[in-house]
């Protein structure tokens, strides 16, 4: 058992901030993560930076990076969390090669800063080998796989599209289109407010910068993702622009619908949540008096208002008040709403989907039998739909698009892990997992 | 509106098999739900059909459910899973050997097929099992279901016999009239409260909230081929005092594993408590050490409908209410699933006046008021 004061769960931009923060001022912290390395999605791997290349927010990451390890912050990475109790403890599992080790953490005060992740909508063909989510298949490329050479076409809506897209393109992609479902009468009111916000307006720049030749179409969707000569791989996609329908070679297809935010911990936590995102106050309390939160989980406002809001929330656990840090983020808050209408989701995509359509792909349930169906959990206990090893992460957000239904009840373990980790409570235990199913 | 013959509130399995059975008989029939159907306890439960002995009562509906369920067999859909993976009661010593042989005499004079197990029969059927178990008692014809799936069955059955459907929930029912939260009122000669724990219609009802976790893995096909319930069940399942764990656990057709089993009194909260996950799976362990690798999926908590008599409420509210529009298809405790078609059928020949196939005195709800049982409770 290993005891905190502060216990953050998430180190990115939003985690790093509330730790420096916190421990900045007297707090004894530990920051949790998943991956090994802080950084979170968006600053993931950029400091395994290939020669010559030059990825965005890099001398933002070393700054935040610098400062957290003078705060005397402990960041422990690989380390997911399967359980937590409001009272006060923590399960994790860590992978450490052929074993797992769980360990429990005690904490006075929580911190939740879990990010967001990508928004997918099915669409027929969309399991097809070479469609990828548009995060996703950033976060393979920056672990090494190839895209050099291939045709690559990124589609969906929101920022991340273009992010995704001069990624792709610097390590070698031929990035043919990137579509963009937003009209540009609704993304305008977008693109004026950043000059309101100077930061974002050179992060846009920099993507544009390394697509100067691809085209960036907007009010224009995938429909169909389309199978090679070879019958399982992708070969090209339909687009259409509501009045024209093409068909577009490519070998890869990066998809994403804007974020979601990780709220998994929160709600089995008993949070209150506003709509989809957890409720918090001006100090990013939430509605249990020691769990704060900070980022995406309180709106999807990206890198500033996260760490903007994470600072607040480590500032609140040292029992400060941030009152210039909140007027920034009001500020944030009001870029999210904007962000929000410019990227919002055209009703033509809830048509996507045929009846043999796949929406569930770790249960296999097809769009057509959600069909008389009255809610999620209708749903879940009929269909099983949601029911597999992501609990509904994947298709949770897409059916809720889709059909309306708000995905509820979550349930430990948040995600997969051996029956043994549930015995191991007073100490660190070692589990040989069993790596073939029987 | 026009009368219904009968409305039954509460559209889990049992709700649901009433319902059926009434809609077969040209009944005008009304299904009320608040929530979502088969959302309770049917759907936390692990859909065991199983003979039990705990008492001849028990053994009688539980065997004759059981013969309902097997004539139904050719009938249910794909999604409802009906297997008969049969149960193997698993003895770890010599003791319950004993016990395993008193068991199969008990089984056999109810007609019901057994086949006592050796050491080495029980490894040979389930080599996840741990070496040196004494033996075991294998029910054949016993089987697992889909419960939300199948309650989802009976439900369509009735209404594509007529039965109308009311997503409402039931603010009250008394004297054949049913008042939903949407305002619409609704009457009826008889009401069936099939309400599982939810007792709010009527607080005289004697059943009580007792709190069960359950375990899913992910897929491993051919890790287990039978539902395996150690020995010992009927005892901890017995304790009512006590929080209690017991070995039980069934091979889904997904080559999922759902294992369990516990029984609390007491903790309404939905939680899943890691006290009580620990010594469930801790006993699990016992029985089979290679589960401690299996991946876990969920683990989730239900709440079982139980009497003090381990027997449920089927008839007539006689005795508990004054309203002889009012009757009684509940406390069904675990076996909700098991018992569903039995209970409909018993519930249906005491309304027509028909003879049933097995006594139903042991079930009707007035046994529960007697004196010296209320000082019991």
């Amino acid at each position: 058992m290993t005891r905190t004061e502060v216990l953050v769960i998430g180190a990115g931009p939003a985690g790093i901030a509330a730790a420096t923060a916190a421990a900045e001022n007297g707090r004894q912290v530990i920051v949790l993560d998943d991956n090994l390395n802080a950084g979170g999605q968006i600053w993931r791997g950029a400091t395994v930076e290939k020669a010559g290349s030059s990825h965005q927010g890099n001398a933002a990451k070393r700054r935040a990076m610098t400062r957290l390890q003078q705060s005397g912050a402990q960041v422990l990475g690989g380390r997911c969390v399967f359980s937590v109790e409001a009272s006060g403890t923590l399960q994790t599992l860590q992978e450490t090669g052929s074993d797992s080790l769980v360990e429990q953490f005690q904490f006075d005060q929580l911190i939740l800063a879990t990010g967001a992740r990508e928004r997918f909508l099915p669409f027929p063909g969309w399991t097809l080998a070479g469609v990828f989510g548009a995060g996703g298949l950033q976060a393979l490329v920056k672990g090494g796989y190839p895209v050099a050479g291939k045709r690559v076409i990124v589609a969906g809506t929101g920022p991340l599209l273009l992010a995704v897209a001069a990624h792709l393109a610097q390590d070698g992609a031929a990035v043919s289109s990137v579509l963009e479902q937003a009209t540009l009468a609704q993304l305008a009111p977008f693109a004026t407010s950043l000059w309101a916000n100077p930061a974002k307006l050179v992060q846009g720049a920099r993507y544009r910068g390394k697509l100067w030749k691809t085209p960036y179409r907007t009010g224009s969707w995938i429909i169909e993702a389309i199978a090679g000569s070879d019958g399982r791989k992708l070969g090209a996609v339909r687009v259409t622009n509501g009045t024209r329908t093409w068909e577009e070679p490519c070998d890869l297809l990066a998809c994403g619908y804007h974020l979601v935010p990780n709220t998994e911990i929160a709600a089995l936590l008993g949070c209150t949540f506003r709509g989809a995102f957890v409720q918090v106050d001006d100090a990013q309390r939430t509605s249990l008096p020691n769990v704060f939160c900070a980022g995406e989980p309180t709106g999807i406002a990206g890198l500033e208002a996260a760490m903007v809001q994470g600072e607040i929330a480590g500032l609140s656990c040292a029992g400060l008040i941030g009152t210039s840090l909140q007027k920034r983020a009001v500020v944030e808050r009001a870029f999210a709403r904007r962000m929000e209408k410019a990227f919002s989701l055209r009703p033509e995509l809830r048509s996507l989907p045929r009846a043999d359509t796949i929406v569930c792909r770790c249960e296999d349930v097809a769009f057509g039998s959600l069909h008389g169906r009255t809610s999620w959990t209708d749903a879940k206990l009929q269909t099983r739909c949601g029911m597999g090893p992501c609990q509904g992460r994947t298709c949770g957000p897409a059916v809720e698009y889709l059909l309306g239904w708000r995905p509820v009840s979550v349930r430990q373990p948040l995600f997969p892990v051996p029956l043994q980790a549930f015995c191991s409570h007073d100490e660190r235990v070692e589990i040989n997992q069993l790596k073939e199913k029987v | 509106m026009k009368p219904f013959d009968i409305l039954i509130v509460g559209a889990g399995i049992v709700g649901s098999a009433v319902a059926r059975e009434c809609a077969l008989i040209g009944w005008r029939v009304g299904v009320i739900e608040g929530g979502t159907p088969a959302g309770g306890a049917t759907a936390a439960g692990m859909g065991h059909v199983v003979v039990m002995d705990d008492s001849p009562a028990q053994l009688a509906l539980t065997a004759f459910s059981r013969s309902l369920w097997q004539r139904d067999s050719g009938k249910l859909p794909k999604s409802v899973e009906y297997e008969t993976c049969g149960t193997i009661w698993v003895a770890a010593d010599d003791e319950e050997m004993v016990e395993v042989h008193a068991r199969r005499e008990v089984y056999e004079e109810a007609g019901v097929e057994t086949r006592v197990l050796t050491a080495a029969a029980l490894a040979n059927k389930e080599p996840n099992l741990r070496r040196g178990l004494a033996g075991g008692l294998l029910v054949p014809g016993d089987g697992v279901v889909y419960p939300p799936a199948a309650a989802a069955f009976y439900l369509a059955e009735a209404r594509r016999l007529g039965a109308e459907f009311f997503q409402a929930r039931a603010m009250s029912a008394s004297q054949g009239q049913v008042l939903l939260s949407d305002g619409v009122s609704l009457v009826a000669d008889r009401i069936v409260l099939a309400v599982g724990t939810e007792c709010d219609l009527l607080p005289s009802l004697p059943i009580q909230k007792r709190k069960g976790h359950l375990v899913i893995t992910d897929r491993y096909p051919g890790f287990l081929h039978h539902q395996l319930v150690e020995l010992g069940y009927l005892k901890s399942a017995h304790k009512i005092a006590d929080d209690s764990v017991a070995f039980n656990i069934q091979p889904r057709q997904t080559g999922q594993l759902l294992l369990g089993s516990s029984r609390q009194y007491g903790n309404e909260g939905p939680e899943a408590e890691p006290e009580m996950l620990r010594r469930m799976i801790d006993r699990a362990k016992q029985y089979m050490p290679g589960l401690e690798n299996l991946s876990v999926l969920r683990v989730w908590t239900g709440f079982r409908a139980a009497t003090f008599d381990k027997l449920p409420l089927i008839g007539p509210a006689a005795g508990l209410s004054e309203d002889r529009s009012l009757w009684l298809a509940a406390g069904f405790e675990g076996l909700g699933i098991t018992n569903a078609p039995g209970a409909a059928r018993l519930l249906v020949d005491a309304m027509l006046g028909r003879k049933s196939a097995i006594d139903a005195e042991p079930y009707l709800p007035a046994r529960l008021m007697e004196p010296a049982r209320l000082a019991h409770a």
